[in-house]
């Protein structure tokens, strides 16, 4: 007769080598969402502690910026706005943009920027990316405000602004692909970056540069033939494009496009996150 | 009781050196092996960690062929000297890293404090960021809320507690960070040497927490501390690292003494050459024999008691040349500061001894004389007129320091008494 194993008891946790790809805890997430909250709570509160204006800084960095492209690109270089008054077409392309932007600087650096915190206790690192998403998400929603504010403006004294009302459900979906776009890109550098740092260089001008091939400044509609397909390949255009095309009523507006980006997103995150579950086991190793 | 943490083949690896471009080639020899479904071939190669020694190669064993249980209730002590593998073991027990090989089991929620004030925010008030670490070290909300008030008032900065913490002095920052951590609930706490701070009332409340959780809440606790006092209050087990392996578990008092034995290499031994020794004198006579006495047997390795033992220790020497009398001076001295806390001195014989004779003595000291600790222990053998000793042992040289453990039923734990006289005089009013 077999003795039965005494091995088969129950553990909570088993501390292995390495972490299956699929080893992905969601409930573990789920249960840290208090420490979600209060970190969001944390950077939105101490940015702009001991500042006078405080968060009305989030107003003035957008208006400064959109000012100053509707100066350089409208005035001087004269690129085309597709018929919209200069300043609400960079604006509308600055406020996704610069959401998309935040969340992706703020999470490549999850690792660097937090090795005291994770040399010293552990919790789901995925918190601090997804802690990020939503507190660039509160940023975001302040400068929808203004961005609302003088494209209400517009709509009531000026007849360039045409919106595409019937299409206005689909804000939601394009904030939420900027976010995944970010998040996936962010913690892929981020994972990428623990032991080599080469990326950290890239980064800094790589978002620069992408930011003039997403429609930011130029419209997709002064391109064509296969710069146009490049720049359409880059899944932030459509994205831009589609919410210039709801609020403004000109822009380029393609579903299939957007869907495209949609997966893209999503084999994005799926990649990157599984990269970043393999990385969080031992990169206190190598930071 | 049940086995809560089981550690397996534990083992893990640094690369020692910079990474550089040489790490990329490592890597690509490491992918390409795993690739074809083959070992890591780096995990064969590392040395164990030495630093003392150069090693041949880059890659060193952290911890090695690490195996124990731990069960439910348990306080176990890690000690070790620094790079022992103390950190990392802790590390791989809170997750913070993973291991290279091995793996560990655990029953019940860990929560492990290897420093305090972790993820402190300083532009935030002392309110904001106990919310904060306590989530960090995994509370929820309701949890800290619950137990706010208890953490304000075990910090003891009630009147800083909406003030950003970085105008806190250093002292209260830890006091507040400390508070918060000490009122985690898990089944099992792991704590760094993290209890060496603040001022000294504060230390004492901390040491009495840890006393509390370990002893009172019947919590698992392991505890990482070069102070061996603390250890042995807490702790019912020892375990011993040395140089990433796993030397021994024994019950904290054995284990502490074998510790000491192992940081002081060197152990009395007649045979050795007198010159040898720092402080041994060829004098006209030396020790041959010394230990502490227990069960009518000289023991020479083991110098632990417990505070309600009487300590005896027993001599023996030898003369070399004709000496004009003997004399025995023995002195306690502190660990730390290696000042002398009590001396003394007794005439053996005025007589003249021949050469050659063996003098045995034993000394008893009455139980309760010393406070519960550790000293270094001083014996010498002279002349009686003379400072010039024949010979000289010396707890950092040739012995371990003595170490008396106090035991909770003592009514003298850790306080000693002298025997004093007094008389009364009469007052006329």
């Amino acid at each position: 007769m077999r003795i039965p194993e005494p091995e088969n008891e129950h553990w909570d946790l088993i501390i292995k080598p390495k972490n299956k790809w699929y080893q992905l805890d969601l409930g573990a997430l789920w249960a840290y969402r208090d420490l979600l909250l209060l970190l969001v709570r944390r950077d939105f509160v101490s940015v702009y502690k001991q500042t006078i204006l405080g968060p009305l800084w989030f107003f003035i960095q957008p208006i400064i910026t959109s000012l100053t492209f509707t100066f350089i690109f409208g005035s001087i270089a004269k690129i085309s706005t597709d018929g919209i008054p200069g300043i609400l077409f960079y604006m509308a392309g600055i406020t996704l943009w610069t959401y998309f932007a935040d969340c992706l600087n703020k999470t490549s650096n999850t690792f660097i920027a937090n090795a005291g915190v994770f040399g010293k206790v552990y919790f789901p690192r995925l918190i601090i990316p997804l802690s990020v998403l939503v507190s660039n998400l509160i940023k975001l929603g302040i400068q929808l405000l203004i961005f609302i504010c003088i494209w209400i403006y517009f709509l009531i004294y000026s007849n360039q602004v045409t919106p595409h009302w019937q299409l206005m459900w689909m804000l939601p979906v394009l904030i939420f692909m900027m976010a995944g776009l970010g998040f996936g890109f962010g913690i892929l550098i981020s994972s990428l970056t623990t032991k080599y740092r080469d990326l950290t260089f890239l980064i800094g001008f790589g978002v620069q540069l992408l930011m003039y091939g997403s429609s930011v400044v130029i419209p997709v509609s002064s391109m064509n033939g296969n710069v146009k397909f490049l720049m359409l390949l880059n899944p932030l255009t459509s994205i831009i494009e589609a919410f210039k095309y709801i609020f403004l009523g000109s822009g380029f507006f393609d579903v299939y496009w957007l869907i495209y980006g949609f997966g893209f997103m999503l084999i994005l995150i799926f990649f990157s996150v599984i990269i970043f579950n393999k990385v969080e086991k031992s990169f206190m190793d190598t930071v | 009781m049940s086995t809560v943490i089981k550690v397996e083949n534990l083992g893990k690896q640094y690369r020692l050196g910079q990474v550089g471009t040489g790490t990329i080639t490592n890597d690509f020899n490491r992918w390409y092996h795993k690739v074809r479904g083959k070992e890591d071939p780096y995990l064969k190669i590392g040395e164990t960690n030495d630093r003392t020694i150069k090693g041949n190669s880059d890659l060193v064993w952290a911890l090695k062929d690490i195996n124990f249980e731990v069960k439910q209730g348990e306080a176990i002590g890690i000690i070790g000297r620094n790079g022992a593998g103390k950190s990392t073991l802790l590390k791989i027990l809170s997750r913070v890293t993973g291991p290279s090989v091995g793996d560990i089991k655990v029953k019940g929620r860990i929560a492990a404090l290897l420093e305090v004030g972790t993820g402190f925010h300083p532009e935030l008030t002392g309110r904001e960021n106990i919310f904060l670490n306590g989530a960090i070290l995994g509370m929820t909300k309701q949890e800290i809320k619950r137990k706010f008030d208890e953490i304000v008032d075990f910090s003891g900065v009630e009147r800083y507690i909406d003030t950003p913490v970085k105008r806190y002095s250093s002292g209260m920052y830890v006091r507040l960070a400390f508070a918060v951590a000490a009122h985690l609930e898990s089944e099992i706490l792991i704590v760094d040497e993290v209890l060496a701070v603040g001022d000294a009332e504060f230390q004492k409340k901390c040491l009495g927490k840890m006393g509390d959780v370990s002893k009172g809440e019947g919590r698992t606790v392991l505890f990482v501390s070069h102070n061996l006092q603390a250890i042995s209050a807490f702790c019912q087990k020892g375990i011993i690292l040395d140089s990433g392996k796993l030397h021994s578990i024994n019950e904290v008092g054995v284990s502490i003494q074998t510790y000491m034995d192992l940081m002081k290499d060197f152990r009395f031994n007649a045979n050795t050459s007198k010159k040898d020794r720092v402080n041994r004198t060829s004098g006209n006579a030396s020790f041959q024999k010394l230990g502490c006495f227990k069960d009518g047997l000289i023991n020479e390795s083991n110098w632990t008691y417990k505070a309600d033992e009487d300590i005896h220790f027993a001599f023996s020497c030898i003369t070399n040349e004709v000496c004009e009398g003997l004399t025995f001076y023995m002195a306690f001295l502190d660990t730390l500061t290696e000042k002398v806390i009590t001396n003394v001195k007794t005439n053996i014989t005025t007589n003249q001894i021949k050469t050659g004779t063996i003098v045995e003595f034993k000394i008893c000291i009455p139980k309760g004389n010393l406070r519960a600790g550790q000293y270094d222990l001083y014996f010498a053998i002279g002349n009686t007129n003379t400072t010039l000793f024949y010979d000289v042992i010396d707890s950092n040289i040739n012995i371990p320091s003595l170490l008396i453990i106090p035991t909770s039923d003592d009514p003298h734990q850790n306080i000693g008494y002298f025997n004093t006289t007094y008389s009364v005089y009469e007052k006329n009013v």
